[in-house]
């Protein structure tokens, strides 16, 4: 089990979506890959670093970077992959649009993770729309198999079309293992660098000719596409037509076994031909996609027909067998013997000894809150807390607290800092501080610094020290980039020395300038404890006044018999103290000697 | 699809959820059955829910396990079986284990946790509890208890033989952890022969 996948030259695995995508790069030859992790995402590049070492693979700050990086290895005449979430590619859609135009030496593959349903993202935008928009050809898997099979055509197009290829998927894709037969690696040499001014350079005169054969190449695929295996007939009964894609495949298999399916692979360009030969060999068209209406509103503007499909199923939410069956065989729902039970939640919770605990209880405590961002601390929004008020996308929590300052110049500040991670900081958060430095703001950015791309696993970013691959890397030095940013109050602080951060926090947001303060402590992924430590508590010191509890650790809860908190001995953090220095009556205690 | 096995597999962060449907799956595909399993990743980590569909037959489709087909609810945390148990087929059951993890709500007492027995009663619900916290502490390894969990279900699971099990679990669980795992897998085995006994 240990076993490097790249020494399994044949037979069949049971792989994940992002792990099939990652085994596929490596087959069709692809010789770099980088991205910005982000669920559903983030294991395509974690696989080829781990497995795959024949592809030289990395992290980028963010997600436009990275996808230039791939384009700059493609003009090298590489093969080149880059993946990201669906909202990543909002932010890669700057090189992605004129890349199109631009097109590929080397293959180039962008693998886009759509979270239909929202497991993991703040909004569920349908990237088929921005295939579209961009131009660039789509593929669409609809399971693991797929996944490689499709990922190694991409490579194929991109090449003999001369475009970047979006490979569009989604969660259940991304997170759904299944059986997929493999093969071995092709070796591709690498072409070379060679100087093409007119591909390379879309200045107006050269765009325009550019844009012009990016139409010819959507003609092309298309036409292509009417012949390719991507796109499948499954003839059955022919009274209805189901038209879908994706996992909705799936659903549609396994609820309506009898129904002719025309199943969909190249979804943009769309290939024109079969799907007129299809519609003409059924009686009713039905479409099942999940997300917006981008097959429906294509084929019905294309072909002038009425075919049904956003009517049947909702373009909220993700598609389940249930819904489909709903939408195609409702006479066959299935009753359920036993009723839903309304139950308390489990939202996710910051981990025991997490660095942001200290952070978010010290800001409570203040009646601070933040403009927030996208990381672990976005859970700072959660009670206990009450920490966050704002979200927008990554990097935001610096430019939205600037914008509010500015709106209200003259008038009352809300109790607000910017509160963003240190990987989100350099993502994008520092074009916001530079923004503040620049045009006179004097709020307080907290960059909570744990030196690791904590929500998605933990990854390693530019201030990690160590690369994708494991080698060692220089560490981002923080403070000095703020300075040169232009900041002159720049605090460090433990954010588990509660004393410490309270007094820094109290400080800094009275200051009349912009401030600076980084909360630096390790996430928890990123070491061993050495021995383990368990908080103890002396029920008769104890004075039940439950400040413990508001720490909202999950080591800690109420033992109501007793009238006592009671400590998890599993779930106490050897390194973290942060109950013993909350508890005002000394009952709370713990041997910190020796844990790190 | 008919003849299609269809598990849910549930609790919270960091119980081992992932592992063990990873071991049913390497146990279906032993035993030369067509699998698929879909669980949910991210935010889910830090402490929420955590589930896990599988689903094997002869041709499995839908990644995704329908309401009301269920065969087994593999359960880590009391209040988390019962939170899926609407996905049970007329015939399915839910093993749990005698697990209560309280959410953060529940902890902060913004939320009470229910009498999940209770409620398991009155909503009639077929459930078998195995005492996974019992076979953890003989073993003195508190990671077990999903495999012992499975052990217990293991019994219920059609068309997997023993043999078949042994062998995910050794393909699956990290060298280190076997023995004590295949330990932990044979004790819950036990317990549904157990459980009949004491209620015959």
């Amino acid at each position: 089990m240990v076993k490097k996948l790249n020494q399994v030259r044949s037979g069949t695995l049971f792989l994940s979506g992002n792990e099939a995508i990652a085994r596929g790069a490596w087959e069709s030859g692809a010789h770099f890959a980088a991205a910005y992790p982000g669920t559903p995402s983030t294991e395509i590049l974690e696989t080829v670093g781990e497995h795959y070492p024949e592809i030289n693979a990395q992290w980028a700050p963010n997600e436009k970077v990275s996808l230039e990086v791939v384009a700059g290895a493609s003009f090298a005449g590489a093969r080149v992959l880059s993946a990201m979430k669906h909202v990543g590619l909002n932010v890669a859609a700057d090189p992605l649009f004129t890349l199109s135009y631009i097109g590929a030496t080397g293959g180039i593959v962008v693998v886009s993770a759509d979270d239909p349903g929202m497991h993991s993202s703040q909004n569920e935008q349908d990237n088929r729309l921005m295939a579209r928009a961009a131009k660039v050809v789509m593929l669409e898997p609809s399971d693991s198999q797929e996944a490689l099979d499709f990922t190694r055509e991409a490579f194929e197009i991109s090449e003999e079309f001369d475009t970047p290829v979006l490979l569009r998927v989604t969660t259940r894709i991304c997170h759904s293992k299944s059986l997929a037969k493999v093969g071995d690696r092709k070796e591709i040499p690498v072409k070379g660098y060679t100087k093409d001014i007119a591909k390379r350079v879309p200045i107006p005169a050269n765009a325009r000719k550019m844009h012009t054969r990016v139409e010819e190449r959507l003609k092309k695929v298309s036409e292509w596409g009417d012949g390719s295996s991507l796109n499948r007939v499954e003839m059955r009964d022919t009274s209805v037509g189901v038209i879908t894609s994706g996992i909705s495949y799936q659903y549609v298999r396994e609820v309506y076994p009898e129904a002719s399916v025309l199943k969909l692979g190249l979804t943009n360009p769309l290939p024109w031909k079969i799907i007129e030969d299809f519609i003409r060999s059924v009686g009713r068209i039905v479409i099942i996609e999940e997300g917006e209406p981008y097959l429906e509103e294509s084929i019905r503007s294309r072909f002038l027909i009425d075919a049904r499909g956003k009517a049947l199923v909702p373009n909220e939410g993700e598609l389940n067998p249930e819904l489909v069956r709903k939408a195609l065989k409702p006479e066959s729902v299935i009753e359920t013997p036993i009723q839903a039970t309304a139950l308390p939640g489990r939202p996710p919770t910051l981990c025991p000894g997490c660095p942001h605990r200290g952070a978010f209880h010290t800001m409570a405590g203040m009646k601070f809150s933040s403009t927030g961002d996208i990381g672990c601390y976005t859970l700072g929004l959660m009670p206990p807390y009450n920490a966050l008020e704002t979200t927008v996308c990554m990097g935001a929590a610096v430019g939205v607290l600037a914008g509010i300052e500015k709106a209200l110049e003259g008038m009352e500040m809300p109790r607000l800092v910017a509160a963003i991670g240190e990987s989100t900081f350099v993502h994008s958060g520092i074009t916001g501080l530079i923004d503040m430095v620049y045009n006179g703001n004097t709020g307080t950015v907290m960059i909570m610094d744990n030196s690791l791309t904590a929500m998605t696993g933990g990854q390693e970013n530019p201030t990690t020290g160590r690369t994708l691959q494991g080698k060692p890397a220089p560490v981002l030095d923080l403070v000095e980039m703020v300075k040169a940013c232009g900041v002159n109050r720049i605090v460090v602080v433990d954010p588990h020395d509660l004393k410490e951060m309270k007094r820094v926090l109290k400080e800094e947001t009275q200051a009349p300038e912009l401030s600076v303060i980084i909360t630096r402590r390790p996430c928890i992924m990123a070491y061993k404890p050495l021995r383990k430590s368990v908080a103890a508590h002396d029920p008769d010191k104890c004075v039940h006044c439950k400040a413990c509890l508001r720490l909202g650790c999950p080591a800690i809860s109420w033992d109501p018999e007793a009238g006592v908190p009671a400590i998890s001995e599993m779930h106490c953090w050897p390194n973290c103290n942060l109950c013993v220095q909350v508890c005002p009556v000394g009952a709370l205690s713990k041997d910190l000697e020796g844990v790190v | 699809m008919e003849g299609t096995t269809n598990i849910i597999l549930c609790g919270t962060g960091g119980q081992g959820i992932l592992l063990a449907s990873e071991v049913i799956c390497a146990a279906a595909w032993n035993s030369g059955f067509d699998v698929k399993k879909s669980e949910v990743h991210g935010m889910a980590q830090r402490g929420g829910s955590v589930s896990s569909h599988v689903r094997f037959g002869d041709k499995v489709y839908s990644v995704l396990v329908e309401q009301g087909t269920a065969h087994l609810i593999l359960s880590l945390e009391k209040m988390e079986g019962l939170r899926w148990a609407h996905f049970l087929s007329p015939k399915g059951r839910l093993v749990s284990a005698d697990i209560r993890i309280n959410p953060m709500t529940v902890n902060t007492g913004a939320a009470e946790y229910p009498d999940v027995d209770l409620l398991i009663e009155e909503k009639g619900i077929p459930c078998t509890e195995v005492p996974v916290l019992f076979i953890a502490k003989e073993l003195n390894n508190y990671k077990v208890v999903n495999v012992a969990l499975l052990g217990a279900a293991s019994t219920l699971i059609p068309g997997i033989e023993v043999s078949a099990w042994e062998k995910a679990i050794e393909e699956r669980v990290p060298a280190k952890a076997r023995e004590v795992n295949m330990e932990a897998f044979n004790r819950g085995r036990e317990v549904p022969h157990i459980v009949k006994e004491v209620r015959t």
